[in-house]
């Protein structure tokens, strides 16, 4: 009997002899950062707000159960240093001054405070210096003007600015336009842009050019300049790529057909719309069979084995 | 040789002079660091190769000041960059002089940048423990490169539109990280009025800021190492000369004689 009445007293003195404290813990900070997530939240969007909610919910679920740890009489985790030291170890730590838990407690504070305001402040930055250039890359429909300037069956070498004003003439971009003639009354294009896919040079015709018939055509979207051209193909000044008049690669380094413009006839206005990759063209006209993929840049191929180097065409 | 007593003004002159240098020293240890510096053991055998690589921190020095001295007058937009250079060119004083400097002053700084770079193969002098200064040296050659790249463009005439273009797509063709390097340095689907900007901060603020950090480093382990001796010395071929009198040749570790594999106690060379 007086056993087991000394049993828990025994026990009890024990526990009175050390300090009632919970050990120390990282979790109220996380715990912290959530709570203010969601006050920024609800500032700046909901979902930051519900990001902070599940980081406080996730850590202060930690942190109730580290500081119920006792209450709960769970055995508090091994502490790692559990390894027995070898004689290096011994040697090596012989010359340290003792290390306290609230020393490499602050410690860890201070790097890990430290680690997460540099990234707080890193993370904006890199993504302000990567972001723009991957998001809403679109390109704006531009109006070329009155049908009556694209007769049928013939090139016009046509120059307008992609983007108006906004670029100037950095926007000024080159297309070869083809009336093949009305296709169940609907007059049909062939548009094909006068970006060479081997590297990004300009495209010419091969054939007159007839300077003197150019004329300046006022659009929605700024001047239009129109340049009739009899062309047998098309060929790039750079590395001497070369094209049929459908677009098609006949000789040289390019690895795909011209690129083309989609289009639209809008109130008896030709209105370029996206343009697109070509792989290939079968047939000529208002009856080629066109190949079409999503743009990709010069040289990236579209079609063929060598596709799988380029999963992702942005 | 006697030296003659110094009557009481040159020391008062003396003083008077040295005191500023005392003050920067007793706080800053900075005189020091300078005498220890310029005044390192280095091998007897130092020859000119060695000083490309000074030759090419002064191009990249020149390149440094001119630059920020044409961006005073350079306008990064697309409108104007070009009438700007051409003002810099043809209008301002002595503008044609700066950039023409800075112009040039890149291909010197390139070209050094590969005879340094050649020096240090055939001298051996990338070897242990200096390996380390060999990577940060790529790095440098790699940013220069890319320094020449964007500042090809900021003329804005046609060379450096098409150029740049040719340059991007080049880029853009690497397989499966290359649609991103594209959109990455033109910031955007195609060559605009971003990508000058963008050049123009690379070229003149990210680029630069590295490499003088970079140098910085490369600097320090120069004198933390030493400097190597040609290979057709003694001393690189692993003997050492009798130190009497003479300062040691510096060098981390002296490398175990070759030959026999034995020194005369004084460490003179043994038949070969």
């Amino acid at each position: 009997m007086a056993d087991e009445l000394d049993q828990p007293r025994d026990d009890l003195e024990r526990r009175d002899a050390e300090p009632h404290l919970p050990s120390p813990t990282i979790w109220p900070f996380a715990f912290a950062a959530g709570i203010a997530l969601v006050l920024i939240g609800l500032i700046v969007s909901w979902i930051v707000a519900a990001i902070g909610a599940v980081l406080a919910i996730v850590f202060g679920l930690l942190w109730i159960r580290d500081a119920t740890r006792g209450v709960r009489a769970e055995p508090e985790p091994a502490p790692p240093a559990a390894v027995t030291p070898t004689d290096v170890d011994l040697e090596a730590r012989a010359d340290e001054p003792a290390r306290y838990p609230r020393a490499k407690f602050l410690e860890g504070a201070t790097l890990g405070i430290g680690a997460l305001i540099g990234g707080v402040i890193t993370l904006p930055v890199v993504g302000f210096a990567i972001g723009p250039a991957f998001i809403d890359q679109g390109y704006d429909d531009v109006d070329l003007g009155p049908l009556d300037n694209f007769p049928a069956g013939q090139f016009i070498i046509t120059t307008f600015y992609s983007k108006g004003d906004k670029y100037g003439e950095v926007g000024l971009r080159t297309a070869y336009i083809r009336n093949n003639g009305l296709v169940n009354e609907v007059p049909s294009f062939t548009i094909v842009s006068g970006r060479c896919v081997h590297l990004g040079c300009p495209v010419q015709p091969q054939g007159p050019i007839s300077e003197e018939q150019k004329k300046s055509v006022k659009a929605k979207g700024g001047e239009v300049i129109l340049t009739p051209t009899q062309p047998s193909g098309f060929g790039c000044p750079c590395h001497g790529g070369a094209y049929n008049a459908e677009g098609e690669r006949t000789a040289g380094p390019p690895v795909r057909s011209l690129d083309r413009y989609r289009y639209a006839i809008i109130e008896g206005n030709l209105v370029l719309k996206t343009p697109y990759s070509v792989g290939k063209v079968d047939g000529s006209g208002a009856d080629a069979k066109i190949h079409a993929y999503k743009l990709a840049d010069p040289g990236q191929h579209v079609d063929g084995p060598e596709q799988i180097f380029y999963p992702i065409i942005l | 040789m006697a030296t003659k007593p110094r009557s009481k003004r040159q020391q008062q002159l003396e003083a008077a002079l040295l005191a500023p240098v005392d003050w920067l020293e007793e706080r800053s240890g900075l005189v020091g660091a300078l005498k220890y510096f310029l005044f390192r053991k280095v091998p007897r055998e130092t020859n000119w190769f060695h000083t490309l690589g000074s030759a090419t921190l002064t191009a990249f020095l020149v390149q440094a000041i001119t630059g920020a001295i044409l961006a005073m007058y350079y306008k990064p937009s697309p409108n104007e960059a070009y009438e700007s250079i051409q003002a810099i060119t043809n209008d301002l004083f002595a503008g044609w002089l700066v950039r023409g400097m800075h112009r040039w002053g890149a291909s010197v700084m390139i070209i050094l940048l590969f005879l340094h770079m050649g020096r240090v193969f055939l001298f051996g002098a990338y070897k242990y423990p200096r390996e380390l200064n060999w990577l940060i040296g790529v790095v440098l050659l790699l940013m220069a490169m890319l320094e020449g790249f964007t500042g090809y463009l900021l003329p804005w005439d046609d060379t450096a539109y098409w150029a740049t273009v040719v340059g991007v797509n080049l880029n853009a063709n690497a397989p499966i990280a290359g649609p991103f390097i594209g959109n990455l340095l033109t910031g955007g689907a195609e060559i605009g009025t971003e990508t000058l900007s963008r050049f123009y901060a690379i070229h003149m603020l990210l680029l630069p800021g590295g490499i003088f950090a970079l140098i910085g480093l490369h600097l320090y382990l120069v004198i933390r190492l030493g400097v190597t001796p040609p290979p057709w010395t003694e001393s690189a071929a692993g003997y050492e000369e009798p130190t009497n009198g003479r300062p040691a040749r510096s060098g981390l570790v002296s490398p175990a004689p070759r030959g026999n594999g034995k020194t005369t106690p004084g460490g003179r060379k043994v038949d070969r």
